[in-house]
């Protein structure tokens, strides 16, 4: 893909591909906001109990965290040139992730053998939306780490700026999936 | 490249004081224009695309309007047999004794598929699609957008978003008919009418697909706006169609998600059994088991996105008829700073008067309050940009052609429909109004048909940068008349007729005794429709035959204007100047100046001079 740039004082010193994406982390900021804007219009509303989250979710949240700073390290060593520290850490990232998707798939199912289903109550139906759409973008934000792990073991190492954006899109993406599963968490945990 | 003769002025200043950024260095022109299919299919230049988004649009424009044409003949002549129609409608006419009568069921579903289809595919896409593709790198003085990928397939998903509408049309229980708006539960249960069925599931998709193209493109408009400006082009500078594109930008990429969170959960209603918008209803006098929902909730939702996307249609026509009439007035548009703030004020308000649209679904009266006074803020942006228009007309030195005409046109188009939001807007009035044809009246003057001149004014003044031709002037005034005078006679009557209390939506009055005398007025609104349709046809005539047969466009700025895309080459060329990028020296509005009718925007400033407004 190609990207067009200017150099002129005139215009913002962002890197206009990190730039677009910040703009559709907005847009994505949006759509949660709806998702759990909604959720406090609705429970104002009658026929609301309050779910008790499994602690499972706690546990995930602790990995999406580490996952963040494995993933902070990598960039840095990227920087630095370090390219054997980088792979690994890109794949313990890569694994956390992962972790972090079983963990959910296994708080769904205990939370649904603890009688909260999709149907019964709007309050569970929001839960599986908010932490499913959760998900689902955090899904993307792995497909971008394959690509990189890939690029990582088949291309040369190499310091290029093309390759540094991408990183740092993908370092950012990661970042904000982290904070807005804190929120989301703390959202559902808090808002009673 | 223009041989040396015919180096025009600017051409001298681009070569003499434009800076190199290399483009030329390399071959872009290889990767993507090779062959057919490159160059016109899957395009990243964005002069192709916007011509894309622009013939797409026409397209679904001339289905859009058939459609209200079929319906509006049965609003004035419920009476006449519709057999005729049999062979384009197939089962949706069921004829009796030779008498043909519409379904009342697609009477529905062409309603709901017209609102759709001109709101989002020919007023979104259809407008700020072509236009910002077409200008914001041609008056910024870009090469292209940021990314030409991600423009292409935003383009190529509203064009999956049309065939999958397109498919909803054809299928046997018919496209969705429970209104553009998709309020639940119609929307929610397949089972609660035809449409409901396959027919919204359809929708669902095809709008789904449209919000990610407005997203990519969104995402693409912003970030070219404020990365890609050459050098001396600083924000304050911009012409105000780039402003305007730039804040719908803005607005869609905040909006747009929230109607597609919405979007999310209807899905769950419809296939998972969820009941997020559902709650005690009944069907065929058996009751659901969906309790606890809200279909309120899904109104805040839609009208959050709801009322911006008003403002994401208007907007773009607001840009363009600035810049157009500033051009043929031969004067800078007046209050230049003002127009800015305006369209940032507007843009503002959008986002927090959408329970307007909710006064009477139930919500708090003392909500509605808020929402009331939000509401008529809005008309003091609104009136500024009005009087700026008018006064930049005032004394200006006007040449009365077909864009000029449109854009005055949009004046008086907006002036008219926006006084009607005024009664709207205050919920005590909207009691009586609501739903029936007096919003209908309102939203079709100050959002159709104004949305509308601003894109033919914006059609027929950038032609030529299009396709290096003109359009026909006669045909054009003659489509002009046609569509000023017939647009007022469809909508004005519909005030009368609002304010009787007639609701909208409803396929025939003849039960109502209130509003049966109505009959020959709804005739002639029906007739004065299918005028105005023919008048569109002219100008579908116009645009195909002048894209070969037009007059050719013989200098680079025909019309004498200050702004960068007309000191491109007639014939566009990929990155679009040959040789340096242009750079700018002064704000877009510089008419009648020091004894110069018109100075560019890349001629330097003379000593002590002001450059910026
Ligand atoms: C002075 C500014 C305006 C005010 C105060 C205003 C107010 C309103 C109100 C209160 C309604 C709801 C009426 C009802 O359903 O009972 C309404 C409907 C509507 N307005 Fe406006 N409006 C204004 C300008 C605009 C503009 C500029 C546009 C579009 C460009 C627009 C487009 C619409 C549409 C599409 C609807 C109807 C939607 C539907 O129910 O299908 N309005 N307006
Ligand atoms: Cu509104």
């Amino acid at each position: 893909m190609e990207i067009l740039t200017v150099n002129s004082k005139d215009t913002l010193k962002f890197n206009p591909q990190l730039f677009g994406l910040w703009i559709g982390m907005a847009s994505i900021v949006m759509l949660f906001g709806a998702l759990t804007s909604a959720y406090i219009v609705k429970q104002g509303a009658s026929n609301w109990f309050n779910i008790k989250v499994p602690s499972i979710f706690y546990i995930s949240t602790g990995i999406i965290i580490v996952s963040s700073i494995t993933l902070h390290f990598a960039s840095v060593s990227y920087t630095k040139s370090l390219e054997s520290i980088y792979k690994i850490l890109l794949g313990a990232t890569f694994i956390l992730g992962l972790v972090f998707f079983v963990l959910q798939y296994k708080g769904w199912n205990m939370l649904f053998e603890s009688g909260v289903d999709l149907k019964s109550n709007v309050a569970g139906s929001f839960f599986y939306l908010i932490t499913g759409a959760h998900a689902l973008h955090l899904f993307g934000g792995m497909g971008a780490l394959v690509a990189t792990i890939i690029n990582a073991f088949v291309l040369r190492f190499g310091n290029d700026d093309k390759r540094k954006t991408r990183l740092e899109m993908l370092v950012h993406y990661w970042h904000f999936m982290g904070i807005l599963w804190i929120y989301l968490l703390g959202f559902i945990l808090f808002i009673k | 490249m223009a041989s040396v003769e015919t180096l025009t002025r600017e051409d001298v200043l681009i070569k003499e004081q434009g800076f190199n950024d290399h483009f030329h260095d390399h071959h872009h022109g290889d990767k993507y224009q090779t062959g057919f299919l490159g160059h016109y299919v899957f395009s990243m230049d964005h002069k192709v695309i916007a011509r894309q988004f622009l013939i797409t649009g026409i397209f679904w424009a001339v289905v859009g309007a058939a459609m209200s044409i079929i319906f509006r003949l049965q609003l004035g002549f419920p009476e006449e047999s519709m057999a005729w129609l049999k062979p384009l409608l197939g089962k949706w006419i069921e004829v009796t004794d030779g008498v043909g009568k519409l379904s009342p069921e697609f009477y529905y579903a062409l309603v709901t598929m017209h609102g759709t289809i001109l709101v989002f595919f020919v007023l979104t896409a259809g407008l700020s699609g072509t236009f910002s593709n077409l200008l914001i790198p041609l008056q910024l003085g870009a090469r292209d957008m940021a990314s030409p990928f991600l423009n292409m397939l935003s383009y190529w998903f509203f064009f999956m978003a049309g065939m999958v509408m397109l498919y909803s049309l054809f299928i046997s229980t018919g496209p969705f008919s429970g209104g553009w708006t998709a309020y639940p539960p119609l929307s929610a249960l397949p089972q609660a009418s035809q449409g409901s069925g396959s027919g919204m599931t359809l929708w669902l998709v095809s709008l789904t697909l449209f919000v990610v193209s407005v997203l990519l493109g969104g995402i693409n408009y912003i970030t070219t706006v404020l990365n890609l400006r050459t050098k001396g082009m600083s924000l304050f500078r911009m012409p105000l169609t780039i402003w305007a594109f730039f804040v719908t930008a803005v607005i869609g990429v905040l909006s747009f998600p929230v109607l597609a969170s919405g979007f999310f959960m209807l899905i769950f209603d419809r296939s998972l059994g969820t009941s997020f918008f559902l709650n005690e209803i009944f069907i065929g006098g058996q009751a659901l088991d969906r309790v606890g929902g809200s279909a309120i909730l899904y109104q805040h939702l839609f009208w959050f996105l709801g009322h911006p996307e008003v403002y994401i249609i208007i907007l773009p026509a607001m840009g363009i008829v600035s810049e157009v009439l500033s051009v043929h007035a031969r004067k800078p548009i007046f209050g230049y700073t003002a127009m800015i703030l305006s369209i940032l004020a507007i843009a503002f308000l959008s986002f927090i008067v959408w329970a307007h649209h909710m006064f009477m679904s139930g919500v708090n009266p003392f909500i509605s309050n808020f929402f009331v006074v939000f509401t008529l803020i809005i008309a003091v942006p609104s009136a500024i940009k009005v009087f700026n228009w008018i006064t930049t007309l005032y004394g200006g030195n006007i040449r009365l052609n077909t864009a000029m005409l449109y854009a005055i046109g949009f004046i008086s188009m907006f002036i008219s429909g926006g006084l009607t939001g005024i009664f709207l807007g205050n919920s005590a009035i909207d009691i009586q109004l609501h739903d029936t044809y007096f919003v209908v009246a309102h939203f079709h003057i100050v959002m159709g048909v104004a949305a509308f001149f601003g894109m033919f004014a914006g059609i027929y003044h950038w032609y030529p940068k299009m396709y290096s031709r003109f359009m026909d002037e006669t045909l054009g005034k003659v489509h002009f008349w046609l569509t000023m005078v017939g647009a007022y006679l469809v909508f004005w009557p519909m005030h009368y007729i609002g304010m009787a209390g007639v609701p909208r939506r409803y396929y025939s009055f003849d039960t109502f005794d209130a509003f049966k005398h109505f009959d020959t007025l709804n005739k002639f609104i029906t007739i004065a429709a299918i005028i105005v349709f023919i008048g569109q046809l002219i100008f579908v005539v116009n645009f195909f035959y002048s894209i070969w047969k037009g007059k050719k466009m013989t200098t680079q700025n025909p019309y004498g204007a200050t702004t960068l895309e007309w000191t491109t080459p007639i014939e566009p060329i990929h990155g679009n100047w040959p040789g340096n990028l242009p750079t700018v020296h002064r704000w877009a509005y510089d008419y009648n100046k020091d004894e110069r009718e018109f100075v560019t925007q890349v001629e330097p400033a003379k000593e002590g001079e002001v450059v910026d407004h």
